[in-house]
């Protein structure tokens, strides 16, 4: 298997998107279709490329039916090829009704999200993964809006596989890679992704941050490929006694402003969503 | 075969002779037929063809990007706010330098709604960087059709057939439907899982402006192509229609399906001994300049679609360095018909239009 990324690329110091972009390996024949944001960027610029792979640069909006066609194409033609629809939580946003579409089409690909919680390549912007009172461009006094949770929803989708990631957590990560490599159908992974710069903090500390918001129960990690099942590196956070204080999670610049009332506010937004994911199985 | 056709259907028709691998398309008024007819054929078996069933037309435009990408033959239509909904994506896939059919049934964008005839739509989409052809009947819209994968898949440009909304796309005509076989597909790359190619990466002003200039001369010349193929697909021309032109002393320029209307207005004028002619632009993109140049003197443009000065036929004319009047006319389905024709070019040739009208 070739390394998909080559060393020398455009990312920042401690970019968790280059982390996830290792483990492309995992996947066989991969095609991967890239919609603007930072891995645009990363993937490289005229007439370089850091990727060891074909990428089909695509607009914004368009990646998951940039993906759907070139994988029916595929089809048709006999290729063997693993279509990857590789994008940013701001992609999500803007092709959200491509996405849906397609998941209820089933189309035959990877889609692949690296959520950095904001529009990381314009220079953090607000995103509707941004988590709640964060700190942005676009919510200077703290994001008032709620999460969307696009792993549960396009679950809803009845998808052959869903699941979530960290970078925090590159074994968990690669198996689920390999594993939604070796399906068919629509395939759907929510990787965590802490950004050093658009967090604000230290670009050594990614893993660190990405471990902590799975150890205070701010991301959870699950996987359905037709059972429902929380992952094992972070299934023990279930249970509440077994976090770390989510002002371990918070210590990043992006949330400098919370005082006690509103940390508790987020608590209870965590321990809502945790109740959501354990009644599925 | 003789069959009787709207001009949705006999694009359709076209389409199903010329197979794509792929058709991708949402439903927009009046354009909706021919999918509808595609999507039926496909069902049914009498075309192999993959039909994806998008949510927007974006994605639409989207599918057929990707499709293209891979190397498959391709199609899709649009009208309207559908193509206002696509504009994004068609100049993708024409930077990208992909062969793609496109139909457009040509009608009003809002607001005020109206969904009836002109040709606002597809004139948005001159600077993309498509080959953009006019048809006049249904017949030439399934010739046009067939020559246009021909012509796209030579130049690796895309095509978007303009047939206008409801006057054509809905009003049947007896059609000769010639079963042909087009030359398989070809295009400059296709990106497989072997092909290590990044696509359309960021480039920076060099790279970008040569491949602008690239896509502006290879359009250019695409016009030699449609002239050579012009004959295995009906003979109209080429470029141009010149409809009794030549030794008149008066030239209408237009194009479309309103064209019909215009020659019959042509004929009367011509029976009271008034010599006028008409030039139909079969093609906007590339603009036939070349067959504006031994035009009569006296020249009028009419247009189904405005600048903010002139119709945006009559600032093409201008911009070729013929000296014009110019009406814009027939917006929103605004019928002219054949008598309007015919009081508007006795009043052109009476020197009674100025310079820029609109016919209210």
């Amino acid at each position: 298997m070739v390394a998909v990324i080559l060393p020398g690329n455009a990312s920042c110091q401690g970019c968790p998107i280059s982390m996830a972009m290792r483990c492309l390996d995992e996947i066989e024949n991969p095609v991967l279709v890239i919609p603007a944001g930072c891995s645009t960027v990363i993937a490289g610029i005229h007439p370089n490329s850091a990727m060891k792979c074909p990428v089909v640069h695509s607009p914004f909006t368009a990646a998951p039916s940039v993906a759907c066609g070139l994988s029916e194409a595929y089809k048709r033609m006999g290729v063997r090829a693993n279509v990857i629809a590789w994008m940013g939580d701001g992609a999500v946003d803007i092709s959200f009704s491509a996405l849906s579409a397609s998941a209820a089409r089933k189309d035959d690909y990877i889609t692949i999200v690296v959520d950095n919680e904001a529009y990381m390549n314009t220079g953090t912007q607000a995103s509707l993964s941004t988590f709640w009172k964060a700190r942005t461009t676009t919510s200077p006094a703290g994001k008032t809006e709620e999460r969307r949770n696009i792993a549960l929803l396009m679950l809803a989708h009845r998808i052959e596989y869903a699941a979530t990631a960290s970078v925090g957590y590159l074994r968990d990560l690669k198996r689920k890679f390999r594993k939604a490599g070796e399906m068919r159908g629509f395939r759907f992974i929510h990787v965590h992704a802490p950004c050093p710069p658009g967090w604000r903090f230290p670009s050594e500390k990614t893993v660190e941050v990405a471990r902590k918001a799975v150890m205070s129960g701010a991301w959870i990690l699950w996987e359905y490929d037709g059972e429902f099942r929380l992952s094992k590196e972070g299934e023990r956070y279930a249970l509440k006694e077994n976090r770390i204080p989510l002002r371990e999670y918070l210590k990043q610049g992006r949330f400098s402003h919370l005082d006690d009332k509103e940390i508790e506010e987020l608590e209870k937004k965590i321990d809502e969503e945790w109740k959501t994911i354990l009644k599925l199985f | 075969m003789k069959k009787l056709l709207t001009s949705n259907e006999a694009i359709a028709e076209a389409v199903r002779i010329a197979s794509p691998d792929i058709i991708a398309a949402y439903p927009i008024t009046p354009q909706s037929p021919i999918v509808e007819k595609l999507a039926e054929m496909v069902d049914s078996g009498v075309l192999d063809s993959t039909f994806v069933r998008v949510e927007s037309e974006h994605s639409a435009m989207a599918v057929i990007h990707g499709a293209a990408t891979a190397g498959a033959r391709v199609f899709t239509a649009t009208s309207s706010h559908g193509l206002a909904y696509m504009f994004e994506m068609c100049w993708w896939i024409a930077g990208s330098r992909l062969p793609a059919v496109m139909a457009i049934a040509t009608r009003s964008i809002g607001a005020p709604w109206n969904i009836h005839g002109d040709h606002t739509d597809i004139m948005s989409l001159r600077d993309a960087g498509w080959i953009l052809a006019m048809a006049e009947s249904a017949q030439e819209a399934f010739d046009m059709t067939l020559q246009a994968f021909v012509v796209s898949e030579k130049v690796c440009i895309p095509v978007a057939i303009g047939i206008d909304a409801f006057t054509m796309s809905h009003t049947a005509e007896v059609v000769v439907v010639r079963e042909t076989k087009l030359p398989d597909r070809k295009q400059n790359y296709r990106i497989h899982p072997e092909t290590e190619v990044a696509v359309n990466a960021v480039t920076m002003g060099d790279a970008r402006m040569k491949a602008r200039y690239d896509l502006a001369r290879d359009l250019e010349s695409s016009a030699k192509v449609i002239d050579r193929t012009d004959t295995e697909f009906g003979g109209y021309g080429g470029m141009v229609e010149r409809y009794r032109l030549d030794d008149a002393d008066y030239a209408v320029v237009m194009a479309g399906g309103w064209s019909g209307d215009a020659k019959e207005a042509v004929d009367m004028l011509r029976e009271e001994n008034i010599r006028i002619g008409l030039l139909r632009l079969r093609f906007i993109r590339p603009f036939p300049e070349k067959e504006l140049k031994n035009l009569p003197p006296r020249v009028l443009v009419v247009d189904r679609a405005n600048t903010g000065i002139r119709g945006i036929l009559g600032v093409e004319v201008s911009a070729c360095g013929v000296d014009c009047k110019n009406v814009i006319a027939g917006i929103g389905g605004k019928n002219v018909g054949v008598t309007g024709f015919y009081s508007l070019f006795k009043k052109f040739v009476d020197g009674r239009i100025g310079d820029v009208e609109w016919l209210l």
